[in-house]
């Protein structure tokens, strides 16, 4: 399992981060309360425009909007990220206390987060990297809170670090942001669901196979008995 | 009551070294820019940042590191999000030399310690960070089968704030996203300072519209609305 850096990645090029973000929005249920970290979470926006889905914004917003227009930005509309946003119809603005009554109150559907590594236990290290060489201290922002308190988190991570290492590992060994908080990740190859039994191997893009990402994979995956080649 | 002052320097000259200050915004957000400014003017020293960001995105509050008035940062957020720009920040250069202490907690429950010093409350339990770095050294107990960790009230010396429109009873509004941190550090300042885009009298704002009431905010200036500027992380 520590021989990962060796292995042979499929020919098959991997999906852009754009092509996460669509298959994230198609698992997003209309009538969802959705939070969107930073990363390849924000790109989840452009593919859900026109359906029943509410984006809540950290810093104090609900039904946060597309891009602003260049020209068109007002300086005190921006979401997490600090994009300038557009309001919508429905729209609301609030301070961040009612903001994360909201998030640890259970009151968000899903938090789409990125990650830096997820264990086989669904435990999200995605704060601190320790290659910084900041210590116990970095930017956690609102992740522990989203981690913690929505109902189900997806995690929108790359396969492998920029360096080619595994970042699904059966114990994380960077800094945690929480604890068993992980229902779905969703790779640039695979799509893989935390269960009670362990990780549960659902999708691989086409030309991939389930023991291709087996091997790509520093944890234990049981093959679903519906394991199918990933649709965009 | 008439709160209001003629220029931020009266309105914060009595801040002290060693002072704690809370800094409402959210990068381009919400930002007290002009009190921040003048506070870097007055040369007090050893003070105790409160604030979601330093530097990025914040360049008044860099200009207090960059002066040496920063003993501590107390924040969620504080570094630059890039490795590699974080290198050459000085203000992460100042926490790797030990020069300023760092304290990070999660966005929610650096919100709740603010929300508790304003509401009377010396403590918190919260799920959030139980497991983590964050919750080390601290009490952990279970509420309904939960972990829970034990957080304490924040309170601030000073806050200072933005407003898009305040009264001289202190009452203030906001606008958009830029109202973020403004009410929760308004309610847990000793002195909470207000500067405001657009002054009114007493009767001027619809009072089923205030978002922070009078009695949160000590003193008001008006500055006018900041130029946009471009958000960065």
């Amino acid at each position: 399992m520590n021989d990962l850096k060796k292995v042979v990645i499929p020919e098959m090029p991997p999906l852009e981060r754009e092509m996460i973000a669509l298959r994230i929005a198609n698992m997003l249920g209309d009538g969802s309360y959705v939070n969107l970290g930073i990363g390849i979470p924000t790109l989840v926006s452009n593919w859900i425009e026109g359906r029943d889905i509410i984006l809540q914004a950290e810093i104090g917003m609900l039904k946060s909007g597309p891009l602003a227009e260049e020209g068109q930005e007002e300086q005190d509309l921006i979401n997490a990220s600090c994009q300038y946003i557009c309001a919508m119809p429905g729209s609301s603005y609030f301070d961040s206390e009612t903001s994360f009554a909201m998030i640890r109150g259970g009151r968000m559907d899903v938090a789409v987060l990125g990650a830096l590594q997820v264990s086989a236990k669904g435990d999200l290290a995605g704060w601190n990297n320790p290659s910084r060489g900041l210590g116990k201290v970095g930017n956690i922002g609102g992740s522990m809170d989203l981690a913690v308190g929505a109902r189900k988190v997806i995690v929108a991570m790359e396969h492998f670090t920029p360096g080619g290492e595994p970042k699904i590992m059966s114990e994380c060994s960077y800094p945690l942001t929480a604890k068993a908080c992980v229902d779905v990740i969703v790779t640039n190859y695979a799509v893989i669901d935390v269960t009670p039994r362990g990780l549960v191997l659902k999708e691989a893009i086409p030309g991939v196979t389930a023991e291709d990402i087996q091997k790509m994979t520093a944890a234990p995956l049981i093959v679903a008995p519906d394991f199918k080649e990933m649709e965009l | 009551m008439d709160k209001a002052y003629a220029s931020v320097e009266e309105a914060i000259k009595d801040i002290f070294d060693g002072a704690v200050i809370a800094f409402a915004g959210f990068f381009s957000a919400g930002r007290p820019i002009q009190l921040t400014k003048a506070l870097a003017k007055t040369g007090v020293k050893g003070l105790t940042i409160v604030a979601q960001q330093v530097g990025t995105g914040n360049e008044e509050i860099l200009e207090l590191v960059v002066n040496g008035q920063v003993k501590k940062v107390i924040s969620n957020y504080p570094f630059p999000r890039s490795a590699t720009k974080g290198l050459e920040h000085p203000f992460e250069q100042a926490v790797r030399q030990g020069s300023i202490q760092v304290e990070v907690y999660p966005m929610g429950t650096f919100v709740e310690k603010l929300r508790c010093a304003g509401a009377g409350l010396s403590a918190f339990y919260t799920p959030t960070g139980v497991g983590t770095v964050v919750a080390e050294g601290k009490e952990v107990r279970i509420f309904n089968g939960v972990e829970n960790v034990m957080e304490t009230a924040l309170p601030v010396d000073f806050a200072f704030v933005h407003a898009w429109k305040g009264d001289r009873e202190g009452n203030l509004v906001y606008h958009c996203t830029a109202r973020n941190y403004n009410n929760v550090m308004a309610m847990a300042g000793k002195v909470t300072v207000a500067e405001v885009e657009t002054l009114v009298d007493a009767g001027g704002l619809d009072p089923d519209f205030i978002h922070t009431p009078g009695i949160f905010v000590k003193r008001l200036v008006e500055v006018g609305r900041p130029k946009l500027e471009k958000a960065s992380v």
